[in-house]
């Protein structure tokens, strides 16, 4: 298998070649070009133990609402797979700061109010929907700057993570 | 002893507290709302009733439908837990009517507690130190000024029905009193339907430490030692230990001596908490009680070998304290760390959800007080604490250390807990010296901004890095039909980066061609 393997930490995200052979025993890995020995097991539904060059580490996977986690350790990257053979995810990558971008709920809760109207200007980090859980307000702010061309937030409706609440372009 | 008692709350105590029940063969009875039917209590309890919809008030606040369950299911007493109805003393009286027993004190000694005013009064008569101040609510801004000006500027004005922080004001000049005064009081009228504020000198940079009392029907009264829980946010703890870095012997016997006193003095049974402010020259002043079991009880427990909610409903069935003041023995050391669904990444703002994976420490010196289960839908109706972890050691060095190593075991996906910051905490300089108040938690994290602000490409991230990047092709090879690995072997999620190096994606694309 031959991967394009994205990996995020913070604000950066660099992009990693890795190739993954059968090997006799655990598996052939080339990572950026440079061969590891890599052993690995799934030891329950996403935690898997891998050896890599006789290191030992866990690692936990996480699915959220927007992206798919590593976890190592208390360190965690947020990671994105493509298959370079598959035309429809390179489909996907083209979500740069130019198109719309969806603003999407992180947690489910209850919407108290919306802060800008349809159509507004808004800067990147501006406050557009307050949702409330667990008796605390919170603040979901615009992932860029432009116009907010359409908030399908009602307050007082419920919303579940992975909502749409609004889109900005 | 009672043969069946209901739990009138949920979360981590009501599992504690079923714990507790099964342990001395007493049965069960839990109730929920509507939406915590899975929740564990309900799964752990014997019997279980519906209360009613997800808002406290319309469920777990509702004395009428909890008495109903109690009666329909034979419950011949009611341990209330923390928070909810465990500080109502109509409740209590309401338990008392309908011939259930409360395990708590008496509604008196409650309502006696439950006014801060009130409750000064009583402890300036038997000589309990509080701190300088009115004791009786302000009737004009200018008795405020007068007396502000007598015990010395920066003063606190405080609601006597208060707790959480709300319609308390810090007030550093005159100037700011008579304003400060009406905000106080219109929000401590909002919140608890009283406007009644007082005013009291403020401590600065003080620390909150507590202290654990016992009393039984029968005139018994002892003290089980100090915690320390100046580890604070948004009026709220975080982190408690047992003992206090800075309580030595004779401290703590005084402060025992003065808790025992305040209970004595409220008439008070069963278990309960003198909380006190200790300045910098370690002066102590009364500052409320806690007329219940509290979160950090198992501090206490671990270092004292005690079990307070066994004891809890011993007192409450009549029996006498099984010991005396002398026989209290404190060994160790043991810390608390309060697990919240809250997003470290956010401003610690609440985070309810689906817990989609969760793996638990244990071993030496680990106890784990926990509510919640993998697959379990965090509600987003009630307090965001889900767990406690205690970590136990002859010393506090042993403690911290195996704190850490629990920590770094325990995992929790799918919603966001504050995990992260105990280890923050637990590596601090200034914690691992016992340098601690209530601003100690608001510094460290501001300081941790100016870190991160900072940050240079960490070349031990780096690697980790790699790590994450193998592991996600592992996943992908070996677990291609899991959740997140959509289109076969193809995962396409978030929000990657604008760019991907070009010469890649040519090389990507003579690959797919080939």
């Amino acid at each position: 298998m031959v991967y394009e393997v994205i990996v995020r930490s913070g604000a950066g995200g660099k992009s990693h070649r890795l190739e993954l052979e059968r090997a006799a025993s655990g598996w052939a890995c080339r990572l950026d070009g440079r061969l590891v020995n890599v052993d690995a097991v799934i030891t329950r539904r996403d935690v898997l133990s891998l050896l890599v060059d006789g290191r030992t580490y866990e690692i936990k996977r996480e699915e959220t609402a927007t992206d798919l986690h590593m976890w190592v350790g208390a360190a965690c990257f947020a990671v994105e797979l493509r298959d370079p053979r598959s035309l429809r995810s390179r489909n996907k990558t083209g979500r740069d700061e130019k198109g719309p971008r969806k603003l999407l709920a992180p947690m489910p809760g209850r919407i108290v109010r919306l802060l800008v109207a349809e159509n507004s200007e808004v800067e990147a980090g501006q406050g557009i929907v307050v949702v409330e859980a667990m008796k605390m307000q919170n603040e979901i702010k615009s992932p860029k700057k432009g116009i907010v061309k359409k908030i399908s937030a009602t307050p007082g409706a419920a919303v579940n993570p992975g909502d749409v609440l609004a889109i900005v372009e | 002893m009672f043969k069946k008692i209901l739990i009138a709350n949920r979360g981590e105590i009501a599992v504690r507290i079923i714990a507790a029940c099964r342990e001395m063969g007493i049965a069960t009875v839990a109730v929920y709302s509507d939406v915590d039917r899975a929740a564990l209590h309900v799964r752990k309890s014997d019997e279980a009733y519906s209360i009613g919809p997800a808002p406290a008030g319309e469920s777990y606040l509702r004395i009428d439908k909890i008495l109903d369950v109690a009666k329909r299911s034979g419950a011949e007493a009611i341990h209330p837990g923390y928070g909810f109805l465990s500080e109502n003393a109509k409740f209590a009286q309401a338990c008392a009517d309908a011939g259930v027993k409360f395990i708590g004190p008496t509604p008196h000694s409650m309502e006696m507690m439950g006014s801060k005013t009130r409750a000064r009064q009583e402890m300036e008569k038997t000589g309990v130190p509080v701190v300088p101040g009115t004791s009786r609510g302000l009737v004009s801004p200018e008795e405020g000024e007068e007396v502000a000006a007598r015990i010395g500027y920066p003063v606190m004005l405080k609601a006597a029905a208060g707790g959480g922080g709300k319609g308390m004001r810090l007030v550093h000049t005159r100037e700011e009193l008579r304003s400060a005064l009406e905000s106080a009081r219109s929000e401590a009228q909002r919140s608890f339907g009283d406007s009644e504020v007082y005013i009291e000198k403020a401590v600065v940079n003080p620390r909150h430490i507590e202290m654990q009392v016992l009393a039984d029907e029968h005139g018994n009264t002892v003290w089980l030692g100090e915690r320390e829980c100046s580890i604070q946010r948004r009026h709220q703890k975080v982190l408690e230990e047992a003992p206090s870095p800075i309580v030595d012997p004779d401290m703590r016997r005084r402060m025992g001596e003065v808790a025992v006193k305040v209970a004595q003095a409220a008439n008070y049974t069963n278990a309960g908490t003198v909380e006190f402010l200790v300045d910098t020259q370690k002066n102590f002043y009364f500052l409320e009680m806690n007329t219940r079991l509290q979160v950090e009880h198992p501090v206490t427990e671990l270092t004292t070998g005690l079990d307070l909610v066994h004891l809890q409903i011993r007192i409450a069935a009549g029996e006498k304290l099984p010991f005396t003041q002398s026989d209290v023995e404190m060994r160790g050391h043991a810390i608390e760390c309060r697990i919240y669904a809250e997003d470290p990444d956010n401003n610690y703002f609440p985070s309810p959800g689906k817990i989609t994976l969760l793996l638990e420490p244990s071993g030496p010196g680990i106890r784990r007080d926990s509510g919640m289960y993998e697959g379990w839908n965090v509600p987003m109706d009630y307090d965001p604490l889900l767990a406690k972890l205690i970590g136990y050691g002859t010393d506090r060095e042993q403690a911290i250390m195996r704190l850490e190593r629990a920590l770094g075991e325990y995992f929790v996906a799918g919603i966001k807990t504050n995990i992260s910051l105990f280890r923050r905490i637990l590596r601090d300089a200034d914690f691992q010296e016992g340098k601690l108040d209530t601003g100690y938690l608001d510094r460290l994290l501001a300081k941790g901004n100016q870190d991160e602000a900072s940050n240079a490409p960490d070349p031990q991230i780096e690697a980790l890095e790699m790590i994450a990047a193998i592991a996600a092709g592992m996943f992908a090879v070996l677990d291609p039909a899991a959740p997140g690995t959509r289109n076969g072997s193809v995962i396409a999620t978030g929000s990657g980066p604008a760019s991907v190096p070009t010469n890649w994606k040519q090389k990507g694309r003579s690959e797919a061609l080939r």
